[in-house]
């Protein structure tokens, strides 16, 4: 029997020949994450357990990038006990500040991940890095502590559950529209326990960041990982960033899933996941006329250049529609500056957008742009759950960068063709 | 290890951004995000609930977020177990590692808000007004982790194992 691209990452890192879904296995890690808010609990149970050293002090990587820059005194406290750690135990990977992004776009720009890894995180996004073919999965902070200590943790191996794409992209589609598509189909847990696997003609000519975009929400439907083959565009974009060794693995053609879709992706047009789940999922046509108050583009779902180029694109000699917020967070700050470069930050700028730094901000609720009582946003972000950005009566509509730049023109829900 | 409490209904998935909001999460306060659980919905919860009541709920409890502050929230309250239809998979590690267990199985349906339940974690039986209910059996591998004081324990005892 053959095996999945899962299943063969993890019997690699457990020094085995084969393993089948179900089975628990003690795998080694390549790398372990953790933010400003799950950091703290994980380096309590660090002091409490009487761990004296991390396993590699270059495959641990804390990133500051919840409630930063720092909102308020907590916060600041958590980053200066997170900072004075990663000194004291000498761990290189520590971004604040200038340095800092959101973790699931920075990780993957600093070549931090590889194809063939397995990666833990104490944040649930932790499976946007299957995009690169990692086995990456989020756990919580005593489990990343264990991965912190020991190099290694325990694995349920899980069953594949296999999208098979193919057709050709329309104008303004992304992989957050092709990922809203497939949770709306399965639901919030219709892959609980299980990998997400995206196959097919249609991925090979999909963007990476399309790709990153697709696999970070693949936790929404319940996932423990989503991951995508490893192709040229992959190798292009690790070429100058990975610097360590890495194994490339792929599915056998015998290799089992529970379930297996097709997907006709030249019928897809663009999706918006309404209030108050990700799998609520509609067609952006068929909510016209909602008003909005805000629209956020960015997050660790879409932050990245190819986002701000599209809503660049769509904002071009526009203005966003008087009462609308329109907030854009690169993600990163490599992002940020390649946007201004490229022209970016004057259009947007000229619409009347707010240019945020770096953070994940208003996504969670944090800060940058939380919203009152019955204050409805549209927001490329991934979760739309009650309260997400603000008031528990408040509302978030998630969808891509096309159909949120072109809302925040119109000042109600709107298709990006509307507009361009 | 036999648990008695009496019942708080909660839905289908219920989200980490329920049981702890994240505009809480820079505290690690145990107390403090006790007495936030829930907030969205029931905000009244943390004042009502008894230590030793037991939340009932539907399919997916617990999606969402990776924060550990969910299973500690929880536990903060004094509630010593949750029977839900199914569980998200990261909170299901959180919760057993943070030493609050769960049951899967449908409770949901069969009792009401206040009703008393008995449930028996080792065997999974759960007893309610003489109707018995089988939960899926806690794994092997889990159970051997909460005999261990947890995962932080099992840890330390390798740790010791070293040195
Ligand atoms: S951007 Fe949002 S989803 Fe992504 S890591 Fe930050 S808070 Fe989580």
């Amino acid at each position: 029997m053959g095996m999945t691209i899962t299943e063969k990452i993890l019997a690699a890192h457990a020094d085995r020949e084969y393993v089948e879904p179900g089975e628990i296995v003690d795998a080694r890690i390549d790398l372990a994450l953790a933010n400003d808010i799950t950091a703290p609990l994980s380096l309590q149970e660090f002091a409490r357990v009487g761990a004296t050293k991390v396993f590699d002090t270059e495959r641990v990587v804390f990133v500051m990038d919840h409630f930063t820059p720092n909102k308020d005194i907590p916060s600041a406290e958590n980053c200066k006990t997170i900072r004075e750690f990663s000194k004291k135990y000498g761990i290189t990977h520590f971004y604040e500040g200038g340095a800092c992004g959101v973790e699931h776009a920075l990780l993957p720009e600093k070549g931090l991940v590889g194809p063939g890894d397995v990666v833990i995180g104490a944040d649930s996004h932790t499976c946007t890095y299957g995009a690169l073919g990692a086995f990456s999965t989020g756990v919580g902070s005593t489990d990343l502590t264990y991965g912190m200590v020991t190099g290694s943790n325990w694995f349920k191996v899980p069953e594949s559950i296999k999208f098979v794409c193919s057709g050709k992209w329309q104008p303004w589609i992304t992989g957050k529209d092709l990922i809203l598509h497939i949770i709306g189909m399965i639901g919030v847990d219709g892959a609980l326990y299980a990998s997400l696997e995206f196959a097919g003609d249609a991925i090979s000519t999909l963007s990476m960041d399309s790709r990153l975009s697709a696999a970070n929400m693949a936790i929404e439907a319940g996932a423990k990982n989503g991951i995508f083959p490893v192709d040229e565009t992959t190798l292009a974009y690790i070429r100058d960033r990975v610097k360590r060794p890495y194994q490339v693995f792929q599915s056998d053609p015998d290799a089992r899933y529970r379930e297996v879709f097709e997907i006709d992706v030249s019928k897809l047009d663009s999706k918006v996941a309404c209030p108050f789940l990700p799998s609520n999922v509609k067609d952006a046509k068929e909510l016209k006329g909602i008003r909005i108050d805000q629209a956020v583009i960015g997050s660790c779902t879409n932050g990245r250049l190819e986002d701000m180029r599209i809503a660049a694109e769509i904002l071009k000699g526009h203005k966003v529609a008087k009462d609308v917020r329109c907030i854009v967070i690169p993600a990163t700050p490599a992002i940020y500056y390649e946007s201004l470069k490229k022209g970016y930050f004057e259009v947007f700028l000229d619409a009347g957008c707010i240019i945020s730094p770096p953070t994940c901000g208003p996504c969670l609720g944090g800060h940058m742009g939380i919203l009152a009582r019955g204050e409805r946003s549209i927001s490329t972000t991934n979760r739309n759950f009650v309260g997400r950005m603000g008031h528990p009566e408040s509302e978030v509509y998630l969808s891509g960068p096309a159909v949120a730049a072109a809302s925040a023109i119109k000042g109600e829900i709107a298709h990006p063709e509307e507009i361009a | 290890m036999t648990l008695k409490g009496k019942v708080w209904k909660f839905g289908d998935n219920i989200d980490t951004d329920i049981i702890i909001p994240a505009r809480y999460l820079a505290s690690t306060d145990p107390k403090e995000l006790g007495s936030h659980c829930m907030e969205p919905v029931a905000p009244d919860f943390p004042k009502k609930v008894a230590a030793g009541d037991i939340i009932v709920a539907g399919s997916n409890f617990g999606s969402g977020s990776s924060r550990e502050h969910a299973p500690i929230a929880i536990a903060a309250l004094g509630i010593p177990l949750v029977i839900a239809k199914s569980f998200a998979r990261i909170f299901y590690r959180n919760a057993f590692n943070k030493g609050l267990p769960l049951l899967e199985a449908n409770l949901y349906d069969v009792v009401k808000e206040g009703d008393v339940v008995e449930a028996d974690l080792s065997t999974g039986i759960v007893t309610c007004g003489g109707v018995q209910i089988a939960a899926k059996p806690i794994p092997p591998f889990m159970l051997e982790l909460i005999d261990a004081g947890g995962l932080i324990g099992y840890l330390r005892k390798q740790l010791e194992g070293q040195r």
